[in-house]
């Protein structure tokens, strides 16, 4: 008994360490257990979407080890060095955006791995980190909301590299990069009548864009996803498989390695962009529940770090990170399940794919570096 | 740089990024709202539907083709089996890239260009996700290649297959005809349930006669694949009902000795137990390998017989029209005995030629070529069978006239067709003043009558017909319907009963007396053939002219080109005094009958009576 009470106060002691631990390297720590929480339902299910090899599973893990490395790393730098660092990390990546163009490995048609030393990477997911930074840098040394001019700068700061990426090409990453540049653009109070102007345009000149800017493959995804129905074992087999997958999951789905679709080989691309139709097939609508409250959960911990945030530098920065990622959940979710053209978005930590994981980890760890200096200076 | 600090407004950021923080959380609920409602919308909603449809992607009902009936003959010698043999096939549906896949496997194994093109025409009529053949009669090597090589061959499927084979094709060519790949005409006839996996279908002759009875019954299965096709396991199985086995009258020992003795000449040779109609022998020649047919002949293969001046593809005993000529003589006889035109004892002078009353055309007697005389002073029935005298008939004829001939032939089975168990018979004709109105438009003559009686003429049998009615003159007058069909799987057909061809008995046994002699008698016309039998024959030649000869004109055989040679007919039926085999031979332009032909039937009958089964019966 003496033992016992003896033991509170070096408990909640270790409590206080703990926190300071956590405070004392920079971590979130909401943030890191949802990320874990994620971590591990995501290869339970790469497992059964991979045709269980074991070594995909084990080969995802790895890029986990180096994402969160990198997320620990991201997380120790002040945001001064982050709002110094941004326009040199912005110029890098599009000099490796160009790069791709001239020596990109290609696959499926596409130019879009860059191979350094054996290491292969895509520069665009490292795009999706930096565009944000960037709008970030260059509006938050501006008056807010911005004026006429620093949006046309914007504007152009964002569409450079969507526009490289358009060459590769990969239409999905290039509006994912514009989009996350736009919404920090929104986040720092562009004005309601520029946003309707521009859709204005936006919706006059979609015939025009239709005619002569997307390619041939890229219009044929938009009328399969109009009607899968039409070709069906040509470019709608995907969509219609996928739906298939997902609806055949009903709400307790047929358990974890039994989805005739995916274990069956039917549903296409199940271990990368498709994966959320395995788990929807395997774990049901339950299952699908669970992802989204994790997903939801993490972006609300993220926006909260914005809202919470001291400048508007990291304000704009932790905001743009936080609504990219739930609008990567969002198209991938809504491509697998027919709303969507099927753009080739990874679902963010769940998809198999090195490149992508490093850097939504790396994002992750800005978050973590505004919502603990936050703390500092409250302290 | 300073300036712009001086006029930021931190107050008015932090409150303007407050109102959009409201925004977005709007708009991101909004969207979680559409995400989630999609997904009720799948998996609860339209969760059945669904499920439905995953269930149809893994689930294939697969068709399990019926074996095909065996055929044997009468003494249990396959004629008719399958064999495994293993096919190449594409679903086309599942090959992402048809040029490429077939490129691939014309690397791999021989895939003629002929093989490439009917596999086009074939995947044009065909049910979606149904597997095109494009190589036949894989051999092992080419499996083994082909399992090798699957991972680079989406789509590519190898199938065993049972596929007709005829080990005596060439034999039986014309008696079973043959099985062939269900054409696109046939697919709309044939009954789609029935037929589905089934690939071949009799295409001619017994085999397709008997089609449905040789087909059997579909089964199912119920199997869960991958997306590529492959099979992973059974769920569910109706096994397909196997097609019934035929059993033939026909006998094979002696079916090879009468396509032995035809010796590759062009003719046929029908032979029948004239105690239950059924077919003993059934030969055309030449044949030709119903092999070839089966998985499609190739047009190399297919012109060579369809051009070869030798007609093998004619089945010539069904479907051969020929002038019986002298094998008439007895039919005609009889029915000048029930007629009461003549009797036994009858007799007129032949001085080698017959005037018709009134005219002045002379119809000759085959013996004015030969020795320049006729048969004699007073040549009665008997010897005018024996010798086959022509002026006998012509007057016997002359004063029957046409209609009542036509009348008395008819029940023996001429000049219709006789039902056999076969495809593509024909009739015939059996002439008459009613036919030849019809057929013609015009009146009958009476020199037509004369060479009715000598079986000339309009008068055209099969060598079918011409079994037929031996064996009706052989059982005395039993007209039993000629059938190959014995047994089915092992169990006798029931024999119909026979019509009656009503006459006499003694004019019966006239006609046989003299049929005995022309075999055996002094001055039979085969009595060459006859000698030396250890059982007594009855038979009557024939000589049936291919073209007209000239009035008076000389003519010698050896000059005629072959083709105009006259056809060689022979008849017979044996024992005599109990007559368990008829037959008819042909022989194309083979010259004389009782030369060419009765040897045959002479072969025909010895093999057939030396048999076990036969002596063990008499």
């Amino acid at each position: 008994m003496g033992d016992y009470v003896r033991q509170m106060p070096s408990a909640s002691a270790d409590l206080a360490r703990r926190q300071s631990i956590a405070e004392r390297f920079h971590i979130d720590l909401p943030l890191l257990l949802l990320l874990i929480a994620l971590t591990l339902y995501g290869l339970v299910v790469l497992y059964s979407a991979s045709g269980q090899r074991i070594g995909a599973v084990v080969r995802q893990a790895q890029y986990f080890v180096i994402a969160y490395g990198v997320m620990l790393t991201a997380a120790q730098f002040s945001l001064q060095r982050y709002q110094r660092w941004t326009p040199y990390l912005y110029l890098c990546g599009l000099g490796l955006l160009t790069a791709v163009l001239f020596f990109g490995a290609g696959a499926k048609g596409a130019q879009r791995w860059l191979s350094i030393g054996g290491f292969r990477f895509q520069p665009s997911e490292l795009m999706k980190l930096a565009v944000p930074l960037m709008l970030a840098w260059f509006l938050a040394s501006r008056v807010l909301p911005p004026r006429f001019w620093h949006i046309l700068v914007s504007l152009a700061l964002l569409a450079l590299p969507a526009a490289l990426v358009v060459r590769q090409p990969d239409l999905g990453t290039a509006l994912l990069i514009a989009s996350s540049g736009l919404i920090v653009l929104f986040m720092a109070g562009i004005s309601w009548r520029f946003i309707f102007g521009a859709a204005m345009v936006a919706v006059l000149s979609a015939w025009p864009a239709w005619v002569y800017l997307l390619r041939d493959y890229q219009r044929q995804r938009i009328l399969t996803l109009l009607n899968p129905e039409s070709d069906k074992l040509g470019t709608g087999w995907n969509i219609i498989q996928s739906k298939t997958a997902i609806g055949s999951g009903g709400w307790s789905g047929k358990g974890w390695l039994n989805g005739t679709q995916s274990q069956l080989d039917f549903l296409p691309e199940s271990h990368t962009d498709f994966i959320i139709a395995v788990l929807a097939e395997e774990f049901g609508l339950r299952g699908v529940l669970l992802l989204l409250s994790l997903y939801l959960l993490i972006f609300v911990r993220g926006f909260w770090i914005g809202m919470h945030a001291q400048d508007s530098f990291s304000r704009l920065v932790a905001a743009g990170l936080a609504l990219t990622f739930f609008i990567y959940v969002f198209v991938n979710m809504g491509m697998v399940s027919g709303l969507l053209p099927v753009v080739g978005v990874p679902l963010p930590l769940v998809s198999a794919g090195g490149t992508s994981i490093v850097t939504l980890m790396a994002g992750f760890g800005v978050l973590m570096a505004i919502s603990t200096e936050r703390r500092l200076v409250v302290q | 740089m300073a300036s712009v600090v001086a006029l930021k407004d931190p107050y008015l950021e932090s409150r303007i990024y407050g109102a959009r923080t409201v925004v977005v959380l709007g708009l991101v609920i909004v969207l979680m709202g559409v995400l989630l409602a999609r997904y009720f919308s799948l998996q609860v909603r339209q969760y059945a539907e669904y499920r439905t449809e995953s269930d149809r992607n893994r689930v294939q009902l697969q068709s399990l083709p019926p074996k095909r009936g065996l055929i044997f003959d009468r003494n249990g010698v396959l004629l008719a089996e399958n064999r495994p043999s293993y096919v190449l096939s594409l679903v086309i549906e599942r090959v992402p890239d048809l040029e490429q896949t077939l490129g691939l496997l014309r690397e791999l194994m021989p895939v003629s260009d002929a093989d490439l093109e009917k596999f086009k025409t074939r995947s044009r009529y065909r049910r979606p996700y149904d597997a095109v053949p494009l190589h036949f009669r894989l051999s092992e090597a080419e499996r083994a290649l082909l399992a090798v090589n699957r991972y680079r061959l989406p789509g590519v499927v190898v199938d065993a297959q049972l596929v007709r084979h005829y080990p005596n094709g060439e034999l039986f060519s014309h008696a079973l005809g043959y099985v062939g790949r269900i054409n696109e005409e046939e697919q709309s006839r044939l009954d789609e349930v029935d037929y589905r996996g089934t690939n071949h279908v009799g295409k001619i002759g017994l085999e397709k006669y008997y089609e449905s009875e040789l087909h059997g019954e579909v089964g199912y299965q119920n199997v869960e694949t991958n997306a590529l096709g492959r099979v992973l396991r059974v769920l569910e199985r109706t096994d397909p009902v196997p097609g019934i086995d035929l059993t033939l009258s026909l006998d094979s020992r002696v079916q090879q000795a009468a396509y032995a003795a035809l010796d590759g000449r062009r003719g046929a040779v029908v032979a029948i137990d004239p105690n239950n109609g059924e077919l003993l022998v059934l030969v055309s020649t030449p044949g030709f390998d119903t092999n070839l047919f089966v998985n499609g002949i190739s047009s190399v293969d297919f012109s060579g017989l369809r051009e070869s001046s030798d007609l093998p593809l004619f089945n010539r005993a069904v479907q051969g029209q020929y002038p019986p000529g002298s094998t008439i003589k007895p039919i005609i006889g009889l029915a000048g005995l029930e007629y009461g035109l003549i009797d036994a004892e009858t007799t007129i002078p032949d001085p080698g030629w017959y005037i018709l009353p009134g005219e002045e055309r002379r119809f000759r007697d085959w013996t004015l070529r030969v020795r320049g005389t006729g048969h004699g002073k007073a040549v009665d029935l008997h010897q005018a069978i024996e010798e086959s005298c022509d002026v006998y008939f012509y007057d016997l004829a002359h004063r029957m006239g046409i209609d009542r001939m036509h009348d008395f032939s008819a029940p023996f089975g001429l000049g219709r067709v006789s039902g056999l168990d076969t495809t593509h018979e024909r009739r015939g004709i059996l002439p008459s003043s009613a036919w030849k109105r019809r057929a013609r438009g015009e009146v009958w003559y009476p020199g037509e009558t004369l060479n009715a009686g000598i079986g000339q003429g309009h008068m055209l049998t099969t060598p079918l017909q011409l079994a037929v009615a031996t064996s009706v003159i052989a059982s005395r007058g039993l007209q039993y319907k000629p059938h190959l069909l014995q047994a089915i799987n092992g169990v006798p057909v029931e024999v119909p009963a026979a019509g009656i061809v009503a006459a006499e008995d003694a004019n019966w046994e006239i006609i046989h007396e003299a049929m005995h002699a022309v075999l055996h008698g002094k001055r039979g016309s085969a009595r060459a053939v006859g000698r030396g039998s250890t059982y007594a024959m009855a038979g009557k030649s024939g000589t049936a002219q291919v073209i007209g000869i000239a009035q008076d004109a000389e003519y010698d055989a050896e000059e005629l080109q072959e083709r105009h040679r006259d056809h060689g007919l022979f008849v017979a039926f044996a024992p005599y005094e109990d007559p368990q085999i008829a037959v008819a031979v042909v022989v194309e332009n083979g010259g004389g009958g009782s030369t060419v032909a009765a040897p045959i039937a002479r072969e025909v009958i010895e093999r057939y009576l030396s048999t076990a089964e036969v002596s063990g019966r008499g």
